[in-house]
């Protein structure tokens, strides 16, 4: 298949996950749609990374995947700490810092 | 071949993100999204990363949805209830509307950008590629890379996993904060300098007793 295709399942990919970032409420589901739009630009970066026959874009892919690793840890960790204080979990709720 | 394995991976990535999106329950939404990537390994895969899908699989697929996994377990992940939905349904679905057309519009925008763009090579097949054991995307590939050219990325990658681990820790411990140390006397280095017993509230009380057997200050 051309580079095409791929690039086109990156997009979709990419516009569901930031569709669930916007409409989902419930933060673990937004972290895990924060997870589909890294997915989504980690398959173009290893396309245009094959377009080019070069490796640098497979280790930016890495790069992302390690931060993707620590923003799970960190927002894992809080939503742990949300629930330990007897918060909602629900990012509708949780507005404290809004102003 | 490898039309027919892209298609069928390429439908299951997309499956799989539209149930992370769409399904209530999070238990549900993190097996989707374990579907969706395996089925990105396959693209990686076709796309002749090897090294890539292979982390993927470990990492991604195994460790981090295991974490996500035990979360969910642990908080209970129930997606909201009807009675939650229906009171507050008059503004969530004007927002869920909203985010629908923006998503909507970003798609729209990426496709112009990615495909619509005169960049003639991404409708290539790629550059050549030679197979051998230190070929395009092989662990030695990698590893020759990011032990070389990349090394400050991957020291820094390195430490960036070991501060988010500290930092997971210290955010999920059981008292969840900092104010935790206030109410307990902490150990510092400057203990092992002084003479025992001083710097305490014992001692500005002139209760204090020493431990030595009471030689120092005698009793």
């Amino acid at each position: 298949m051309s580079i095409d295709w791929y690039l086109a399942v990156s997009a979709i990919v990419f516009a569901l996950g930031a569709l669930g970032v916007m409409t989902r409420r419930n933060p673990l589901v937004v972290l895990l749609c924060l997870e589909l739009m890294l997915n989504g630009g980690n398959l173009a970066l290893i396309a245009f990374s094959r377009m080019w026959g070069n490796g640098d874009g497979q280790i930016l892919a890495i790069v992302v995947m390690t931060v993707a690793a620590c923003e799970v840890c960190i927002g894992l960790g809080m939503i742990v700490a949300i629930y330990r204080r007897r918060l909602p979990i629900d990012v509708d709720e949780l507005r404290e810092l809004q102003g | 071949m490898s039309a027919v394995l892209f298609f069928i991976a390429a439908i299951g990535v997309i499956t799989g993100a539209v149930g992370v999106v769409v399904l209530r329950n999070p238990f549900f939404a993190v097996l989707a999204l374990v579907c969706h990537l395996v089925s990105l390994a396959v693209l990686f895969l076709l796309l002749r990363a090897e090294f890539v899908a292979a982390v993927q699989v470990v990492v991604y697929a195994g460790a981090v949805m295991v974490l996500y996994v035990f979360v969910v377990a642990y908080v209970g992940g129930e997606g909201e209830s009807i009675g939650e939905r229906l009171r507050r349904g008059t503004s969530t679905s004007g927002m869920r509307v909203g985010g629908a057309i923006l998503g909507g519009a970003l798609l729209v925008e990426l496709f112009i950008a990615l495909l619509g763009t005169g960049l003639e090579a991404t409708s290539g097949y790629g550059a050549g590629y030679v197979p051998g054991p230190q070929a395009y995307g092989t662990p030695a590939y990698i590893g020759k890379l990011l032990l070389t050219r990349f090394l400050l990325a991957f020291e820094l990658a390195s430490f960036l996993l070991l501060v988010g681990a500290i930092g997971g820790v210290v955010l999920a411990r059981r008292r969840g904060g900092i104010d935790e140390f206030s109410g307990r006397q902490a150990i510092t280095p400057l203990n092992l300098l002084r003479p025992r017993a001083t710097g305490t509230t014992a001692e500005a009380v002139g209760t204090a007793t020493v431990h030595d057997g009471g030689s120092r200050y005698g009793a």
